[in-house]
C-alpha cells in the first residue's frame, strides 16, 4: 500500500445506489465498498450501468435512490460549493477526453485548478506562476511538456487522454474516476494511458475506479474487479478469480463474445 | 425474370408517383397563399405596372446635371461635380457621425447580448424557467423595430444622435442575443462536462469550455450587425435621431432632387467601404482567434 493511502484515509461506500431512466433501471440497488488506494476495474457489457455508476459518484448524474458516502461526507446530499469541492476531490476522465480543443494544453490542464481559485480571477485566466509550474510538471511527467502551448485539438487521442489525466491531477484529488478511458484509443496509446493510471494509483496513492470493457486490461491493471450486469454486481474479486470459465458462468457467453460490444448503446 | 429489379423498380415508381403528387399539391398551396397574401395586402400587379414609369421619373430627377465641359469647374458652375456635391463636407461629416452611431450602438448592444445569451441558451440555462425568461426578454428587445424605439427615445431625450444610438443598441441586443444563444446551443458539450466534473462553477465552465468555441462566431455576427446598423442608423435619422438620415429626410421633404441623389450616392459609397473593411477585419480577427 502506498504511503499516502494510510488505512485512516476514508474509503468510498455505496449503499443501495440506484439510478432509473424512465422505466429502465441503469444501476439497481448497488452496494459497494472501495477502500482508499485501491485500483478497481469495473467491467460489463454496454448498458450494464458502468458509466452511470461512475457519473453518479462524481454527481454528474443524480441518483434516484441510495447513498454515496466518503468518510463522514454524505456525497449524495451535497449542493453548491460543497458539491464542487467534492467533484474536485473526485476527478473524472472520459472516453472522449472532454478537453477544450481550442485552448492550449497548459490551460486545459489548469482547468483542474478552477475550484481552487476565486471565480473572478479564474475568469480572467489569471493562474499563478506556481500553478503553471505545477501543470508543466504534471505534463512533463507524462511526456507532454513540449506540447504545452499547442492547441489540445491538435494532439493525438492518447496524448489528449494523458492531458485529461494531468487536468485531473491538478485538482489534487483523492479519487480518480476513469470512464472507458481507452475505448477510443489504439492498443499502443491504450497501454500508455493505462500505465499512467497505474502510476497515479501507485505513486500518488489515488483510489482509481476504471470502467473497462476489455477483460484482459482489467486483469493486467486492477487490484480488484467488479463485474456488472443489468445494474447489479455479478462478480467481485481479484483478477485471478475472474477466469474464462467464470465469465462464461456469469454472462453465458465466451470471452470473445463478451468483447463484441453492441454499438448502438450510447455511453 | 429478374425478380429484385422488378420489385425495387415497382416500389421506386410508387415512391416517385407519391413524391410528385406531394410536390404538386405543395405548389398549389403555395400559389393559393400568394394570391391570398396579394389580395389582403393589396399588392395588385396592375398597380405595380401602372406605377413603374413613375419610379423612373423620380430617379431621373435625382440624376445630377453634369456636363463634360463643366465637370471639373468650381462650386458656382451648374453642371460641375463640385456644384452637385457643394455640401459634401457637411454630408461626409454626417455620414461619419452616422457610422459612429452605428459603431457605438453595435458595441453596446453586443456587450449586453453577450451577457444575456448564455442563460438564454437551452443547453446552459440552469433551468427551463430562466431559459424561457431570457429568451422572451431578448424577443422583447428584438421585435420592436429600432425606428419605433427611436421615436420613443427622441421624445424622451430630444432630437439628436443619442436617441438613435440607444434605439439601435436596444434592437441589437435582441437580434444579436438570439443569434449568440443559437451559436451557444450548437457548442460541443463535452468540454463543458469536463469543466463541471473537475469542480468548476457555471461561470468558469462558460468561460473555459464554451467561450473558446463560440467567440469567432460571435465576432462574425457582431460585424455583420455593424454593417446592418450603419444602414439602420441612416433610416433612423428620419425621425430626428441624428446623422445623415436627418439631412436626407429634410432634402426629400423639400424635393431638393439633386441633393437627394448626391446623398444617396455618398451613402452607397460609405456602406460599400464599411462592408469591405469589416469583411477584411472579420477574416483577420477570426484567424487570430482561431490560432
Amino acid at each position: 500500500m502506498p504511503d499516502h493511502a494510510k488505512p485512516t484515509m476514508p474509503g468510498l461506500e455505496l449503499r443501495a445506489l440506484t439510478c432509473r431512466f424512465g422505466a429502465t433501471v441503469a444501476v439497481d440497488a448497488l452496494d459497494l465498498d472501495i477502500p482508499a488506494g485501491q485500483m478497481l476495474g469495473v467491467i460489463g457489457r454496454s448498458g450494464a450501468g458502468k458509466s452511470t455508476l461512475l457519473r453518479m459518484i462524481n454527481r454528474l448524474q443524480q441518483p434516484t435512490a441510495g447513498l454515496i458516502r466518503f468518510g463522514d461526507t454524505e456525497v449524495t446530499a451535497l449542493r453548491g460549493k460543497a458539491l464542487r469541492d467534492w467533484r474536485t476531490e473526485c476527478a473524472m476522465i472520459f472516453q472522449q477526453f472532454h478537453l477544450v480543443p481550442r485552448l492550449d494544453v497548459l490551460t486545459n490542464a489548469l482547468i483542474g485548478r478552477l475550484n481552487h481559485r476565486g471565480t473572478l480571477s479564474s475568469l480572467f485566466g489569471l493562474f499563478t506562476e506556481a500553478e503553471r509550474a505545477m501543470a508543466i510538471r504534471a505534463l512533463d511527467r507524462f511526456g507532454l511538456a513540449e506540447t504545452a502551448l499547442q492547441r489540445a485539438g491538435t494532439l493525438s487521442g492518447g496524448q489528449q487522454q494523458r492531458v485529461a489525466i494531468c487536468r485531473a491531477l491538478l485538482q489534487e484529488p483523492r479519487i480518480l474516476l476513469a470512464d472507458e478511458p481507452i475505448a477510443s484509443l489504439d492498443p499502443h496509446n491504450a497501454r500508455l494511458v493505462m500505465d499512467a493510471l497505474r502510476r497515479v494509483n501507485r505513486e500518488d496513492g489515488l483510489t482509481v475506479l476504471c470502467n473497462l470493457h476489455h477483460l484482459d486490461t482489467a486483469r493486467a491493471y486492477c487490484d480488484r474487479i467488479v463485474a456488472l450486469a443489468a445494474g447489479r454486481i455479478v462478480f467481485d474479486g481479484s483478477a485471478r478469480d475472474l477466469t474464462a470459465q467464470r465469465v462464461f458462468e456469469i454472462y453465458g457467453v465466451t470471452e470473445d463474445e463478451f468483447h463484441e460490444q453492441p454499438t448502438l448503446v450510447a455511453a | 425474370m429478374d425478380v429484385p429489379v422488378t420489385m425495387v423498380e415497382a416500389s421506386f415508381r410508387r415512391q416517385r408517383h407519391s413524391r410528385r403528387i406531394a410536390m404538386l399539391s405543395g405548389g398549389a398551396v403555395l400559389l393559393l397563399c400568394m394570391v391570398v397574401a396579394g389580395r389582403v395586402s393589396e399588392a395588385y400587379p396592375l398597380a405595380l405596372l401602372a406605377g413603374m414609369p413613375r419610379i423612373g421619373d423620380y430617379f431621373e430627377k435625382l440624376v445630377p446635371h453634369l456636363g463634360w465641359s463643366t465637370l471639373f469647374a468650381g462650386t458656382h458652375t451648374d453642371g460641375s461635380l463640385a456644384y452637385w456635391m457643394y455640401r459634401a463636407d457637411s454630408w461626409l461629416w454626417l455620414l461619419f457621425e452616422t457610422s459612429q452611431m452605428a459603431a457605438l450602438a453595435t458595441l453596446a448592444g453586443a456587450a449586453l447580448a453577450f451577457l444575456l445569451c448564455f442563460p438564454a441558451a437551452a443547453n446552459l440555462a440552469p433551468n427551463r424557467k430562466i431559459h424561457f425568461a431570457f429568451r422572451r426578454g431578448l424577443e422583447l428587445f428584438r421585435t420592436v423595430p429600432d425606428i419605433v424605439y427611436a421615436l420613443i427615445l427622441v421624445w424622451t431625450f430630444g432630437i439628436g444622435p443619442l436617441a438613435g444610438i440607444l434605439a439601435i443598441a436596444l434592437h441589437t441586443v435582441g437580434a444579436l442575443g438570439k443569434l449568440f444563444a443559437e451559436v451557444v446551443e450548437n457548442a460541443d458539450m463535452r468540454p463543458w462536462e469536463g469543466v463541471i466534473a473537475s469542480g468548476g462553477n457555471w461561470f468558469q465552465a462558460v468561460r473555459f469550455s464554451i467561450l473558446p468555441q463560440v467567440l469567432p462566431n460571435f465576432l462574425s455576427y457582431a460585424l455583420i450587425r455593424f454593417e446592418i446598423n450603419v444602414r439602420g442608423a441612416t433610416v433612423i435619422g428620419f425621425v430626428g435621431a441624428g446623422g445623415i438620415g436627418q439631412e436626407l429626410y429634410t432634402v426629400i421633404s423639400f424635393n431638393y432632387y439633386q441633393e437627394i441623389g448626391a446623398i444617396l450616392v455618398l451613402i452607397v459609397l460609405a456602406v460599400s467601404v464599411i462592408d469591405v473593411a469589416s469583411e477584411a477585419l472579420r477574416t483577420r480577427a477570426i484567424g487570430a482567434v482561431l490560432r
